[in-house]
C-alpha cells in the first residue's frame, strides 16, 4: 500500500475567503499574454511580429539557450503587441483573441506505443514544456537531461489553496495520460503525493501518502521526505494541473490551456472556481466578483508565493487561483504592539488571538508588514514551518554570503522560494527571504554553467 | 533631520501600514517589538519583587516594619533610579547611532534596559551603571553592527565590566542591602545582627565544610526561603518564584527557548552534585537544589542564556549550551573562591562558544546529506 508520510513542522493560515466547489461565469478575455519572467532560468527570444496571426500551439517565444523550449499562444488570434523594457528586455507579448479558437493540430497519440524522446518532442513541440520544472534552481527543466525521478504533489496546501480533487472531476482521463506520459521520461519513478483523504487515484505512479500542515502540499517537502536531491542529480516537477494538460496533449491532439482558477480571499463577493485560458486578464477571471475600493491587493496565486498584479495584468502562468485581500494602507493602528491583539494572527503566542475561536477561527489579514526590517534575532522560527532535513537559517545566511561551498553543503539544491514562504510569513525580523533564496538560485544556476 | 528618531516614535505609536512588496503577501503579526514587550512583561514578576525585597530587606536591617505599601514604596524609589540611567544612557547611544546610520532605531535595548538594574546590587552607584551600559552599548553592541549581531548578552556586559572595573561595589557585605534612607525614606540605624552578606557570600567565606547560610540578622534560611527570595542579593535575582513566572510566559509566548532554559537548570543541579560526592568545603557541600535556588543561577538560566542572539541557535545546540552554562556556573562558583557568583562568567564564556556549538550541529546536518549522497 501507499507510504504515509507525516509532516509535522508547518502552518495551516487559516484566512477567510475559501472558493465553494461551484463553477462561476467568467474567463472570457479580450487579450493573452505569455510573460517570460513568469519562467525561471529561460532567456526569451521571440519569433512572432507584431501581426502576424496564430492559431493556439503556434510558436510565439523559444528560449534562445535551449532554443526546443517553446511557448505558445494559447489561442488563436492576431499578435498585436510585443512590450519591452529596459535593455529590450521582453516583458509580454500579448494576442487579441479570435472570436472562435484554432487549434494548431498536434495528432492524437497513444503513449503507451511512445518512447521518451517522441513524447518529449511532442510536449516541447506544443509549448507545454515549460510546465516542467527541475529542482535544482527550480527552473524550466532542460529536455537534455534525464531527470532521477519526477514528482508530482495532487494537492495545494497553500492558504485557501485551489482543491485540486474538484478541479480534477471529469479529466482523470487526461491527468492519468499525463502521468503516463511523464513516467516514460524517467529512468527512476514518478512520485505522486496525495494529501490523506483524498479521492486522487493514479495508476502507473509510486503514491505517498501526505497528512500535516502546509506546506506538506509543496513538492519540495515530499521530495526531500520521499528521496531528496542530492548534487549531480534532478528531478523534475510538475504541478497536477499542469499534467493535465500533458495529457489533453496526447488524447486530443491540441495544446488547449483551459484551466480552472480559484477565486478566494475575504474581499470578494463571490467564490468558486472560474474556466479560463492561461495567459487571460486578471479582469476576465474576476469581472465583478471582488469589491472595487481601491484597498484591495489582487494577488494572481496564493498569498505567500503569488504575484501582486492589478486587473489589467494577466494570470500567472502556473496559477490556478486568484486571491483577494485588503491591502491595509490606510490603517493606522495605535500602539498596536501594546494591545492584547485577540483578532491579530500570530503563530507565535505573543497576542491574545489563541484565546477566541480556537483553530477553526477565520482571519483577515491584510497586506501590511506589520514590523520593521531587522537583523535574524530569533532563533528556531523558521525550523517550526520547515519540515525538511535542512537547516533553513544557516543556508540562508550561506546564500547572503554567496559561499558556494556553504550553499551546497546545506542543500540549496533542494529547496524553491516557495518552500520558504512559511518562514518569512513568521520572520519576527521581516526578512524578505523567498527573494533571498531566489536570486541566489539564480546567481548560483549562472555560476554553474 | 532626525528621521531615525520620526520614525522611531511613529512606528512606536502606530502599527507601521508600510504594505509588503515582494515574496509573501501576509505577515504574521509578530515583530520584534513584540516579542521584546513580552520579554519585558516576563520580566516585570521578577523586577516587582525584587523592589519589594528591597524595601523589606532594608527595614530588617534598621529594624523597623513601615508596612507592605511603603516597603515596597521604598525599594521601588530606589530601584527607579536606576532604570532611568539604565534607559536614558543606552537608548541615547542607540538613538545617536541608529541616526548616524540611517536606520531604523532597533528595539533590543528595551530588554537590556531593564535587565541591567536587576543585575547589580541595590547600592551600586548611578554613575558607574551609566559607565559600565555605555562601554557595553558600544563595545559590546554596536562596533559589532547593533541588534542582532552581537557575540556577547549586553546586559551581561554591562555587569562584567561593573564587577572588573569596581569590585568594591559589586560584591561583599556592604552593597546588597541598603541601609542607608531612600530620598529621605526610611532611614534608620542598623540593628546589631545585621551582616549584609548574600548566601552566597557566605558560603565563599565559610570556615567549615558545612554551609550554613543565614538572612541577614542571623536566622538560618531554608530553601523555600530561596525560592521565594526575600533573601540579599542583586535586585531582580533572588526569588526564583518570580523568575519561573517568567520563564512560564517566555516558554507559553514561544519566545524563550525551554530546552536553553531545562539544561542550564540539568547541567548546574549535575555538577552540585558531583561536588557534593567530594564535598570538602562548604560550597561544595551545598545540595544541588540550593544552588539552583541561589543567586543569579535562576535568572541568568530564564532571561540571560536564553538571550536568541548570543545563545547558540540550533535546536540541538541550545542543550549542550545550556547544559555547560550550568555546568560552569557551579564550577566557578564553587572552585574559585574570588568569584562568589558564577553564572555571569559562564554564560559570557558560553556566549564565546555558542558559535563553536553551532557549527558542528550545522556540520553534523553536513555530514548527514553527503553521507547520503554518497549511499
Amino acid at each position: 500500500m501507499a507510504n504515509v508520510i507525516k509532516i509535522k513542522k508547518g502552518l495551516d493560515i487559516n484566512l477567510k475567503g475559501k472558493a465553494s466547489e461551484v463553477l462561476l461565469t467568467g474567463g472570457k478575455s479580450n487579450s493573452y499574454a505569455i510573460i517570460p519572467d513568469h519562467f525561471n532560468g529561460v532567456f526569451p527570444k521571440v519569433v512572432a511580429k507584431v501581426g502576424d496571426k496564430v492559431k493556439a500551439g503556434s510558436v510565439l517565444i523559444i528560449d534562445k539557450n535551449r532554443p526546443e523550449i517553446k511557448f505558445v499562444s494559447p489561442v488563436s488570434g492576431e499578435v498585436t503587441a510585443v512590450n519591452r523594457g529596459e535593455k529590450r528586455k521582453l516583458l509580454s507579448i500579448v494576442v487579441t483573441p479570435d472570436a472562435q479558437i484554432e487549434y494548431e493540430e498536434f495528432g492524437k497519440k497513444n503513449v503507451a506505443s511512445l518512447n521518451a524522446e517522441a513524447i518529449k518532442e511532442s510536449i516541447l513541440q506544443a509549448g507545454i514544456w515549460p510546465f516542467i520544472k527541475q529542482r535544482p534552481y527550480d527552473i524550466v527543466a532542460s529536455p537534455s537531461d534525464s531527470p532521477r525521478d519526477i514528482f508530482v504533489s495532487s494537492f495545494f496546501s497553500a492558504p485557501l489553496a485551489p482543491n485540486f480533487d474538484f478541479i480534477l472531476k471529469g479529466q482523470e482521463a487526461d491527468f492519468q495520460t499525463g502521468l503516463d506520459a511523464l513516467a516514460k521520461l524517467t529512468s527512476g519513478k514518478v512520485y505522486m503525493g496525495v494529501r490523506k483523504g483524498s479521492s486522487v487515484v493514479a495508476k502507473n505512479v509510486e503514491v505517498i501518502e501526505i497528512e500535516g500542515p502546509h506546506p506538506a502540499g509543496n513538492v519540495g517537502v515530499q521530495i526531500n521526505n520521499v528521496k531528496p536531491v542530492n548534487k549531480g542529480e534532478v528531478v523534475w516537477t510538475v504541478l497536477p494541473t499542469d499534467v493535465i494538460l500533458i495529457g489533453r496533449l496526447f488524447n486530443k491532439g491540441i495544446a488547449d490551456f483551459t484551466r480552472l482558477v480559484a477565486i478566494t480571499g475575504s474581499e470578494t463577493t463571490e467564490r468558486g472556481y472560474v474556466k479560463a485560458i492561461a495567459g487571460c486578464t486578471i479582469e476576465s477571471i474576476v469581472g465583478n466578483k471582488i469589491l472595487s475600493n481601491n484597498h484591495i491587493r489582487i494577488i494572481s496565486g496564493n498569498v505567500l508565493v503569488g504575484t501582486k498584479v492589478s486587473k489589467t495584468d494577466y494570470l500567472g502562468s502556473y496559477d490556478n487561483q486568484i486571491t483577494v485581500i485588503p491591502e491595509g494602507d490606510d490603517n493606522d493602528e495605535f500602539f498596536g504592539w501594546a494591545t492584547p491583539g485577540l483578532d491579530k494572527f500570530s503563530a507565535s503566542r505573543t497576542y491574545f488571538s489563541w484565546l477566541l475561536g480556537g483553530k477553526n477561527k477565520e482571519y483577515v489579514i491584510d497586506a501590511r508588514i506589520r514590523g520593521g526590517k531587522r537583523a535574524m534575532i530569533m532563533s528556531n522560527e523558521y525550523d517550526k514551518v520547515f519540515p525538511m532535513d535542512i537547516l533553513p537559517e544557516y543556508l540562508l545566511k550561506a546564500i547572503i554570503a554567496f559561499d558556494i561551498d556553504k550553499m551546497e553543503n546545506l542543500g540549496i539544491y533542494e529547496v524553491a522560494p516557495e518552500d520558504f514562504a512559511l518562514c518569512e510569513f513568521v520572520d519576527t525580523s521581516k526578512i524578505e527571504i523567498q527573494k533571498i533564496v531566489r536570486e541566489g538560485l539564480d546567481m548560483l544556476h549562472k555560476e554553474m554553467i | 533631520m532626525f528621521h531615525s528618531v520620526f520614525e522611531g516614535f511613529e512606528t512606536f505609536l502606530f502599527v507601521p501600514n508600510h504594505t509588503s512588496k515582494s515574496g509573501v503577501h501576509i505577515h504574521d503579526s509578530v515583530d520584534s517589538k513584540r516579542t521584546m514587550t513580552v520579554v519585558i512583561l516576563a520580566l516585570l514578576p521578577a523586577l516587582l519583587f525584587g523592589m519589594y525585597n528591597i524595601g523589606y530587606q532594608h527595614n530588617l536591617a534598621i529594624g523597623m516594619d513601615p508596612g507592605f505599601i511603603m516597603t515596597f514604596v521604598f525599594g521601588f524609589l530606589a530601584v527607579l533610579p536606576k532604570i532611568i540611567v539604565s534607559y536614558v544612557v543606552g537608548l541615547g547611544i542607540e538613538f545617536a547611532i541608529a541616526q548616524v546610520k540611517g536606520h531604523e532605531i532597533q528595539e533590543g535595548f528595551l530588554v537590556s534596559g531593564i535587565l541591567i538594574p536587576l543585575i547589580v546590587p541595590i547600592d551600586t552607584p548611578l554613575w558607574m551603571i551609566a559607565v559600565a551600559t555605555a562601554f557595553a552599548v558600544v563595545f559590546a553592541k554596536e562596533v559589532f553592527g547593533g541588534t542582532g549581531y552581537n557575540i556577547f548578552n549586553v546586559a551581561l556586559v554591562t555587569r562584567a565590566f561593573l564587577f572588573f572595573a569596581y569590585p568594591a561595589a559589586m560584591s561583599g557585605d556592604k552593597v546588597f542591602v541598603r541601609t542607608g534612607d531612600t530620598f529621605g525614606l526610611g532611614s534608620g540605624n542598623v540593628v546589631d545582627a545585621f551582616s549584609g552578606a548574600t548566601p552566597l557570600g557566605q558560603i565563599a567565606t565559610s570556615t567549615t565544610a558545612e554551609p550554613h547560610m543565614t538572612d541577614i540578622l542571623g536566622n538560618a534560611i531554608s530553601s523555600m526561603d530561596m525560592f521565594i527570595g526575600l533573601i540579599p542579593g542583586s535586585i531582580g535575582e533572588t526569588s526564583t518564584l518570580a523568575i519561573l513566572i517568567g520563564a512560564a510566559i517566555l516558554i507559553f509566548t514561544g519566545i524563550g527557548s525551554w530546552k536553553t532554559m531545562l539544561s542550564v537548570f540539568v547541567g548546574g543541579g549535575a555538577m552540585a552534585a558531583l561536588f557534593n560526592v567530594f564535598g570538602t568545603t562548604a560550597a561544595m557541600n551545598v545540595s544541588p537544589l540550593d544552588h539552583l535556588l541561589l543567586g543569579g543561577f535562576a535568572f541568568g538560566a530564564v532571561f540571560m542564556a536564553t538571550d536568541p542572539v548570543t545563545s547558540a541557535r540550533t535546536e540541538t545546540g541550545k542543550y549542550i549550551y545550556g547544559f555547560l552554562i550550568g555546568v560552569m556556573a557551579i564550577f566557578i562558583r564553587v572552585l574559585n573562591p574570588g568569584y562568589p557568583e558564577g553564572m555571569m562568567l559562564a554564560i559570557l564564556l558560553l556566549n564565546a562558544f555558542a558559535p563553536l556549538i553551532d557549527f558542528y550541529v550545522v556540520d553534523s546536518n553536513v555530514k548527514r546529506r553527503l553521507k547520503r549522497a554518497i549511499k
